[in-house]
């Protein structure tokens, strides 16, 4: 049985949509099918939140919120869920607690953002957690631009709108929303379109490595925080998309006392509490992983199998010793993550193959994790270089040492040389780093672009090797540290 | 690059007295005997005031909190205001939260309407040699292709030079220009179908940096350039010098909406263009000069902009001239907005600066001469280069006398995109300079910066600007900075800084408190004019238009409470209305701060002469003198009758008397001769502050602001919580400026940072939990709109202190040698000052 349209929830009804094109984004469908423009165009790449909608999906037996950028996700991909736009808020004539308190605190100038950050804070409203933190707000707040208040009034209306138990009239309808969306959870595969063009959703694994070895000419379609650019930036002309977001099985973790398995539609968002467990480190750089928006679509399978050299991911779960599965047809393969990544934007998968898991080792007893990301802005910024760290401590020295970095090289890459000269090295003999900080010299001869210059990569990567040591042996960051320190975010756990 | 300023004597820094026991490790203790400038800024101040007793930390707390303050006259009567000086929320701000609020891409398109796209010119600098758009034209739903040879008019859409072309004819100068426009039934049909064009270019290598203009010697406008005295003399007398380059980096605006507009054609030619510019006449204008048709045939209007910070005061026009051509060539409406990535290569930004600077001390550590040559990148065109190097150089001195004085300046032609008008309009580049001087004062004599500026403020008769106006309000400035540092706990807190830095190896903090003085008018004389528009109905509602446009700063509601209080109305019976040139004509553009200013004036104007012939029949009629007559609480009070508001505009209506007035302001009292560089430029100067405390790691140069305490001038304020957004938004802009907002152009003349995942403003966690802004309680000595001043750009330089704070926290590696930091400082510049100071320096 396959399904011609695709159905969402919205404002209590469900709605069906057929005969679009693959492409269509969802802010295009809301301005230029529904007509309803309140939610606008900013910049079209998911990077300023004026066109955040919240999508709605069933977890744990109730309707959770999360805010999307619509302008990079597929109107396909709200299959399914439920749809709240800025018109919704005050359906009923009255403010919405965060429209008032935006109001109240003059939050909004020029306006143009603002519908963005409304629906920002109503998924803070209904999701955030008690008690609210500024910290909190300004998380939810880092994929929203706003040029015109500096945000100050902003951050003081979600805290006073946002700091309570939900009391809208979304907690009201909660229960007739549960039925709804449960009422479209119909296991079916979708595919709006024809063979030469299609919006695919199929519901199985099984369909879908059959629909793939079909169609490897097909563009496969995780969070869409990547694939959207090359269709709102490089006006691609993709035809045939399969989404994997309705695959039974995909987005599961599996979690043991020796290992994260991750499948590979986990969302950055759903991930960073298990990756937060296994290390503080990983929790901040999921923390800072894009913003709400890009976290809440994003997959982890996406990261890994886009291939990005500045993904954020892959040196932390390199030097974490992951593992990748991939699935083509009815075969599987797994191999260490470092040579997934062949070269520039090339991995190791042929056409009609897909990730289908990530295995990531915890960190043992004697194990140290460290990670840096180093970045113009510390929130919602790609990294210019980005340094992750594990060493097997023997007592005082370093019996074995992972490094990789993002950014330093056309891959995500591991750092042999730094790791082969970090061996041996006694924690409190400073004096002696200084070849291993040297030797990350010879690992990667880094790019001069926008981001930074090749010496500033390679300065800030021996610097990191110092930093990385210093706090292995002091055990301590707030002296290392201007955010993400260790104590505080374990206190926050 | 940044040169390491020199210093004249060896080794014995020329602040201190000759021989004088004195050593480094002073620096940082402005306590220390060793140190010549005295411990309290007082001391130096001969004659200074006291700062006012008023608590202006408790005042600010207030006016957010309760946002009606209590403010008194100068008799210490309570004004009688019912709704100027009021917090009243933005006018749209219910409509902005639910998104019904509408911008020109939400207008409901009529049916039929087209969309347009530009083609761009892959190459920075050459000639069109071939461009062969058939292929475009093939494309199924393309409906017309514009090129040069499709324009009736002039082919010209600059704000005044006649040297920005809508479409390239034959000389090719940025990448990116535009070369053609598709017209097309569908956006995304227009974007893709532009790709198909046939393009060939002679090339030429590009001119894209200061020195590649400065190597051709090819400038947009003359050199310029005035002073007074002999400062290089001066300064090679002098006890002391110093001398370097410094660079000051641009700045995309990023207004949240990008550029867009429709244009609508109508009988015999008419033609309506709903533009987001800051500037409607001028839009008017140069349609009527590209379509070739009187400016009577078209209008041009604005509800409002999602943002414009300058972006939109020339650099509008470009796209609604485009979409009125369209609509004039194909007879349907046609609409153009640019993708986010096109605005950035298409539209330019705030002019980057390099500054040649010198300067001569005294033994106090006082300016004797100070010779600057701001080099500005202006880009392929002239745009309002004029007046925003102008701007920079009535800016060179922000606050500090200098007795010899030369300010010279370049607007440097390079092929890259027109740089225009960013809030501040080159002010802030001119005032960074002078305030990295200051610092490297600081640096070379192991004064605290604060004291350095304090020993060069202007005060009494020194009062006299480079350009020959006097600063009148010397006492404003001092005691508001004196304020400040009470308020901020600059003493104590450098104490415990310097503590901190001593025991931090890696971690270093930094203090900076600096100060804005700007100047407000348009340096165009005849620009300083603006125009109302409003009737009463015989309803009572009053129908509100002037030439001003509202780009979120709140113009809108300030000019409804003045126009309110006129009447003593309710706010609820003021209609806001959208600028229009056919409501309001020949006005100047919404900028240089003057928005309040000169349409509250215009609205005031026209207001009290409506009010005025009502008094006139009210006194007739009920033969009660004129005096005895009172509008209030929407009522009209005639000796000891009264009647409502709108039973009076009825019986003014059946008495033939005129409920609708055209005002007009111009601004007394300024001149300028720009010949002689010579004059009153400004009606007055806004003052502030701003003190900010950073922390920079010294192994990444990443780096957090901590806190950062404000006090801003805007005279008696119109609208207190509007003046604070305006502080707390500019600010934070200003800060997006000098730290990470970077402008990147490859040798060829892309822009490589042209989005926001590449551009990095600032967002909600750069802003410090500790941000404490208060309005300063200073009425406006010139008669201003109810005594208030200008808010728009002064807050922007406010972020200067962000800035100085950061290269006060690399300072902490080796108070030895100066910081050698250009702005942005990013953490890129930052590590690279940190590796300098050293030794070890960065390839």
């Amino acid at each position: 049985m396959v399904r011609e349209t695709i159905r969402f929830w919205r404002q209590e009804r469900a709605v069906e949509v057929s005969g679009f094109h693959p492409r269509t984004t969802l802010l295009d469908y809301l301005r230029l099918q529904e007509r309803r423009v309140g939610t606008k165009e900013g910049c079209a790449e998911g990077d300023c939140g004026a066109c955040t909608v919240a999508v709605g999906r069933m977890r744990g037996g109730r309707v959770h919120y999360e805010p999307v950028n619509a302008c990079i996700l597929l109107l396909g991909q709200i299959d399914g869920a439920e749809l709240v736009t800025v018109e919704d808020l005050a359906a009923g004539g009255e403010l919405h607690p965060v429209q008032s308190a935006m109001v109240a605190t003059h939050g909004s100038q020029c306006g143009f953002c603002t519908p963005g950050i409304v629906m920002s804070l109503f998924t803070l409203y209904h999701e955030g957690a008690r008690p609210l933190s500024r910290e909190a707000v300004n998380d939810a707040l880092a994929g929203n631009l706003c040029r015109c208040t500096g945000y100050r009034p902003i951050v003081d209306a979600a805290l006073q709108a946002c700091g309570d138990q939900p009391d809208d009239a979304f907690s009201i309808a909660h229960e007739r929303n549960v039925q709804g969306l449960m009422s479209l959870a119909d296991g079916q595969d979708v595919l709006v379109g024809d063979e030469t063009r299609f919006f695919a959703a199929p519901a199985s694994e099984d369909s879908l490595a059959a629909l793939y070895a079909g169609h490897p000419d097909a563009t496969l379609v995780a969070g869409c925080t990547d694939v959207g650019l090359w269709i709102t930036k490089g006006m691609a002309e993709i035809e045939k998309i399969i989404w994997l977001g309705r695959v039974a099985g995909l987005d599961l973790i599996e979690e043991t006392s020796e290992e994260l398995g991750i499948g590979a539609m986990v969302t950055h968002a759903a991930i960073h509490p298990s990756l937060a467990r296994i290390d503080p480190d990983l929790g901040e750089l999921m923390r800072r992983f894009g913003s709400w928006q890009v976290r809440a679509s994003g997959t982890v399978g996406g990261n890994i199998a886009n291939g990005s050299p500045i993904g954020d991911l892959a040196p932390a779960l390199i030097a974490l010793g992951s593992e990748v599965e991939l699935r083509h047809g009815d075969a599987t393969r797994t191999m260490p993550l470092e040579n997934f990544f062949i070269a520039y934007r090339k991995q190791d998968r042929v056409p009609g193959e897909f990730v289908r898991r990530i295995t990531v080792p915890k960190l043992k007893a004697n194990e140290v994790f460290r990670a840096y990301k180093i970045s113009k802005r510390f929130d919602e910024d790609i990294s210019a270089a980005m340094g992750a760290f594990r060493f097997k401590l023997d007592g005082r020295r370093i019996a074995e040492a992972r490094v990789a970095f993002g950014g330093m090289a056309a891959t995500p890459k591991r750092a042999l040389e730094t790791e082969r000269a970090l061996v041996g090295l006694s924690l409190d003999e400073p004096s002696g780093w200084g070849e291993a900080m040297a030797a990350i010299a010879r690992d990667y001869q880094p790019l001069d672009d926008h981001r930074s210059s090749a010496a500033y990569r390679a300065t800030v990567a021996r610097n990191l090797v110092f930093k990385a040591l210093s706090e292995t042996a002091s055990g301590e960051t707030r002296a290392t540290r201007i955010i993400g320190q260790r104590d505080a975010l374990q206190a926050a756990e | 690059m940044n040169e390491r300023p020199k210093l004249a004597a060896s080794s014995t820094s020329p602040l201190r007295g000759e021989g004088a026991p004195q050593a480094r490790e002073g620096v940082g203790n402005s306590t220390s005997a060793n140190v010549a400038l005295p411990p309290h800024p007082g001391a130096l101040t001969r004659s200074d005031p006291p700062p006012p007793k008023s608590d202006v930390s408790d005042l600010g707390k207030q006016e957010r909190i309760s946002g009606t303050p209590e403010i008194r006259g100068k008799d210490g009567a309570v004004e009688a205001l019912r709704h100027v000086r009021k917090s009243l929320p933005h006018d749209s701000g219910v409509k902005h939260v639910q998104g019904v609020a509408q911008y020109i891409d939400d207008i409901r398109e009529p049916e039929g309407t087209l969309h347009v796209a530009i083609g761009q010119s892959p190459k920075a600098r050459g000639r069109l040699i071939s461009l062969d758009v058939s292929a475009v034209r093939a494309v199924p739903g393309v409906v017309a292709v514009l090129t040069a040879a499709d324009i009736p008019g002039k082919n010209d859409v600059s704000p005044a030079f006649g040297d920005d072309p809508l479409f390239v004819d034959t000389e090719v100068s940025f990448l990116g220009q535009a070369l053609f426009a598709v017209v097309a039934t569908s956006r995304d049909t227009a974007r893709r179908a532009v790709k198909k064009a046939v393009m060939e270019i002679e090339s030429e290598t590009p001119s894209i940096t200061v020195e590649d203009a400065l190597e051709r010697g090819e400038t947009v406008l003359p050199d310029y350039a005035y002073g007074r005295g002999d400062p290089h003399a001066v300064i090679a007398q002098a006890p002391g010098k110093l001398e370097g380059g410094f660079r000051v980096g641009g700045q995309e605006h990023f207004y949240l909406e990008g550029q867009v507009a429709m244009a609508i054609p109508g009988e015999d030619g008419d033609i309506h263009v709903y533009s987001s510019t800051q500037h409607p006449t001028e839009v008017q204008h140069v349609v009527a000069r590209v379509l070739d048709i009187p400016d009577a045939y078209v209008t041009c209007e604005t509800r409002r902009m999602g943002g414009g910070f300058g972006g939109k005061e020339s650099q509008a026009t470009q796209w609604a001239v485009t979409a009125a051509l369209a609509a004039r060539v194909t007879g349907r409406p046609c609409k153009l907005r640019l993708d986010r990535d096109d605005d950035f290569i298409l539209t330019g930004k705030r002019h980057d600066f390099r500054c040649d600077w010198r300067v001569g001390l005294d033994e106090e550590g006082r300016i004797q001469g100070y010779a600057v040559d701001l080099l500005a990148r202006c880009g392929y065109s002239a745009d309002l280069s004029a007046g925003v190097v102008d701007r920079a150089m009535f800016h060179a001195d922000n606050a500090y006398w200098m007795p010899a004085v030369h300010i010279a300046s370049k607007r440097l032609k390079t092929n890259t995109v027109s740089n225009t008008a960013f809030r501040g309009f080159g002010g802030p580049q001119g005032m960074l300079a002078i305030e990295h001087v200051m610092d490297q004062i600081a640096w070379a004599t192991g004064h605290d910066p604060l004291d350095v500026r304090y020993a060069n403020f202007y005060r009494g008769a020194e009062n006299l600007t480079p350009y020959g106006m006097e600063v009148e309000e010397t006492d404003t400035l001092i005691n508001l900075v004196r304020t400040l540092e009470e308020t901020s706990n600059y003493r104590a807190r450098r104490e415990e800084i310097v503590a901190f830095n001593a025991s931090s190896p890696i971690m270093k903090r930094g203090l900076s408190l600096t100060p804005v003085k700007f100047g407000i008018s348009f340096t165009l004389t005849h620009m300083n004019q603006a125009g109302a528009l409003v009737h009463v109905y015989q309803d009572g509602s009053v129908h509100l238009n002037h030439g001003g446009t509202e780009m979120g700063q709140g113009l809108y509601i300030k000019v409804a409470q003045v126009v309110a209080e006129e009447f003593g109305i309710a706010m609820e019976r003021v209609r806001i209305t959208a600028t229009t040139t056919a409501k309001v004509p020949n006005t100047s553009p919404t900028a240089a701060s003057s928005g309040s200013d000169l349409n509250g004036m215009a609205a005031k104007i026209a207001a009290g002469a409506i009010k005025k012939r009502m008094i006139a029949y009210a006194s007739e009629a009920y033969d009660v003198p004129e005096e005895q007559i009172e509008f209030r609480d929407d009522r009209v009070f005639i000796g000891n009758q009264s009647l409502a508001f709108d039973e009076m505009a009825k019986k003014c209506i059946a008495a033939r008397v005129q409920l609708s007035e055209a005002g007009h302001y111009k601004t007394p009292k300024i001149t300028w001769d720009r010949a002689k560089g010579t004059g009153r430029p400004f009606f007055y100067f806004a003052y502030g502050a701003a003190c900010s405390e950073v922390i920079v790691d010294t192994l990444t140069g990443e780096n957090r602001l901590t806190r950062t305490d404000i006090l801003h001038d805007v005279g008696r304020s119109l609208n207190p919580a509007i003046d604070i957004g305006q502080i707390e938004g500019g600010f934070v802009q200003g800060m997006g400026w000098l730290t990470t907002e970077e402008l990147v152009f490859s040798k060829e003349g892309h822009l490589l940072t042209h989005a926001p995942s590449t551009y990095k403003i600032p967002v909600a966690s750069d802003v410090p939990a500790a941000f404490n802004v208060a309005l300063y309680p200073n009425a406006n000595r010139e008669e201003t709109i109810y005594r208030s001043k200008a808010v728009g750009e002064p807050p922007i330089m406010l972020a200067n202190s962000v800035f100085c704070a950061l290269a006060d926290a690399v300072h902490a590696l080796d108070p030895s040698k100066p910081v050698p930091l250009n702005a942005p400082a990013t953490p890129e510049a930052i590590l690279r000052a940190c590796e300098a100071l050293r030794g070890r320096p960065m390839g």
